[in-house]
């Protein structure tokens, strides 16, 4: 069964609609990323499975198991609140040293459990957070625009971190992302977003899809380019050398 | 015979019952930058005033729900078409000068209105020390039962949403339970001090507090002593004593930013 289940589902803010016709499952143990340009419904989307905003239409089902782990877009930690990590951590449920400890060595940030929050970097701050998101052992973890304010190399190393913890924890993981090329490195699936899903499938099959490509431009086909190269993966569609060129400029 | 006998006995323990409920509800008022909040629900306090004795109910009851009306009010105003600041203003300085109106107009009722702006924590009665422990109380024990619910709003709706919680309902209690420390509060320090005694302990108290209830205790310790060091100056010098209180906490804050560094 699935964790999360989407039936033709509708959701607008007052009289504005901005998603209809939805129909999503999120997979166990499955890396699930939402792709889209802005005001898509992406955030809209996440929200409505974390349950933070009730669909107008349709039907949402949880799995009866389902434990849900959130990692917010930003937080804006307000200096004049002091709180060290350890506290934030035992927010809103108090769990206990043993599995505070834990989920920090899981987020690798053990280091900085009695660091005020408003000291923390931005690479600090979202491993924090990913630490918070796994204190009550997810069976999902949702993550909307995690590495928002990070450089390229801690957004990639914050996306192999999550890949690490998918691995070891079996979480189903659903992400929404602006950073397609280091997003879809990671994901085994991709839904492209823009009010209703315009396409989905694996990564590869996504960015070559033509809705897709009226999205996004082929400047990200360049992208998709180096995350082929990255990873040495065989494919049965091998015709598209010409893009190569382009690519690496696209991805610089 | 007994020592509640004395005037001065009687107004410290109704200063430190409302630091009771001022302390940890200045800090939410810190935390979520409420501070103009707590200005416009004190100033509403002013009508409530006007309409208590206009209507002949009991003044705690009539400040009670004209503070929880203008919270409720701000609440739902605020982010639509002006800004939080614009509508509290508006709000506020309307609800000041009607309830002051009001009062003038008031036939045959020598009032002294300066008691409702500053206080008379001199001339609180048994009973009145009984309603702000009751008041101050019933805060406290809100903000108690509250506590980790409104950090993790206050923190982050969105992580409040996420683990369960409604962050709207969680800004009612905090808007109820100022509501009521202004009820309290208006006999003790006045309409339009309310707000200093909510935020200068918890900011005197954030430079040296390491995590959330720290700072809360911290500022309770902070609002004690100024309320108890703020009467001394009153009865030594006839200085009048809600100001007194008010600057003896200001003298603190100013200690507390000079030792800045030192945590506990």
């Amino acid at each position: 069964m699935s964790l999360v289940s989407l039936n033709n589902i509708a959701a607008s803010y007052g009289k504005k609609p901005v998603l209809q016709g939805v129909n999503l499952d999120v997979r166990r143990g499955e890396i699930l990323t939402i792709v889209g340009p802005n005001g898509s419904g992406k955030s809209t989307l996440l929200r409505l499975v974390i349950g933070a905003f009730a669909p107008s239409k349709g039907e949402l089902t949880r799995a009866p198991d389902l434990r849900i782990g959130y990692v917010p877009q930003k937080l804006q930690a307000d200096p004049s609140l002091p709180i060290t990590v350890r506290r934030f951590l035992n927010l809103p449920r108090r769990v206990g040293p043993a599995a505070t400890k834990a989920a920090l060595v899981e987020a690798g940030v053990a280091n900085l459990a009695d660091t005020q929050i408003s000291n923390l970097s931005g690479g600090q701050f979202q491993r924090v957070l990913l630490a918070r998101a796994l204190i009550n052992r997810p069976n999902l973890l949702v993550l909307d625009e995690a590495t928002q304010g990070l450089d390229q190399p801690g957004s990639a190393a914050f996306y192999r971190k999550i890949q690490e913890v998918r691995d070891n924890l079996g979480c189903a993981i659903l992400m929404v992302s602006h950073e397609l090329h280091v997003v879809m490195a990671a994901s085994d699936r991709v839904i492209c977003l823009n009010g209703h899903i315009c396409c989905e499938g694996a990564p590869e099959q996504v960015a070559s899809a033509p809705e897709y490509r009226a999205l996004f431009g082929s400047g990200t086909g360049g992208a998709l380019a180096l995350y082929r190269h990255d990873h040495n993966h065989s494919h049965e569609d091998c015709d598209h050398d010409h893009d190569h060129p382009h690519s690496h400029k696209a991805a610089e | 015979m007994s020592f509640l006998d004395d005037f001065m006995v009687r107004a410290a323990l109704a200063g430190l019952g409302l630091v009771l409920a001022t302390a940890p509800l200045g800090c939410f008022v810190v935390w979520r930058r409420m501070a103009y909040f707590g200005d416009a629900t004190a100033h509403a306090a002013v009508l409530g005033v006007a309409l208590s004795l206009g209507f002949s109910i009991s003044l705690f009851l009539g400040t009670l729900v004209t503070a929880l009306a203008m919270g409720v009010l701000v609440s739902s105003l605020s982010g639509r078409t002006f800004a939080m600041d614009t509508a509290l203003g508006v709000l506020a300085h309307a609800a000041l000068a009607a309830g002051l109106v009001g009062v003038a107009l008031i036939d045959g009722i020598r009032v002294d209105v300066m008691a409702y702006l500053f206080g008379d924590i001199l001339s609180v009665s048994r009973l009145d020390v009984g309603l702000i422990w009751l008041g101050a109380a019933v805060v406290a024990a809100l903000l108690i039962w509250r506590w980790q619910a409104l950090l993790t709003v206050t923190l982050s709706p969105d992580l409040a949403h996420a683990a369960g919680l409604d962050p709207r309902r969680e800004q009612m209690i905090l808007t109820l339970a100022l509501a009521l420390a202004v009820a309290v509060a208006i006999k003790v320090v006045g309409a339009l001090l309310i707000g200093a005694l909510l935020i200068i302990p918890a900011a005197a108290a954030r430079s040296f507090s390491g995590t959330p209830e720290r700072m809360a205790l911290a500022a309770g310790v902070i609002g004690s002593v100024s309320v108890l060091a703020g009467l001394a100056a009153s009865y030594h010098w006839d200085t009048p004593a809600g100001p007194s209180i008010v600057c003896a906490a200001t003298a603190l804050f100013i200690l507390a930013l000079l030792g800045r560094g030192v945590r506990i």
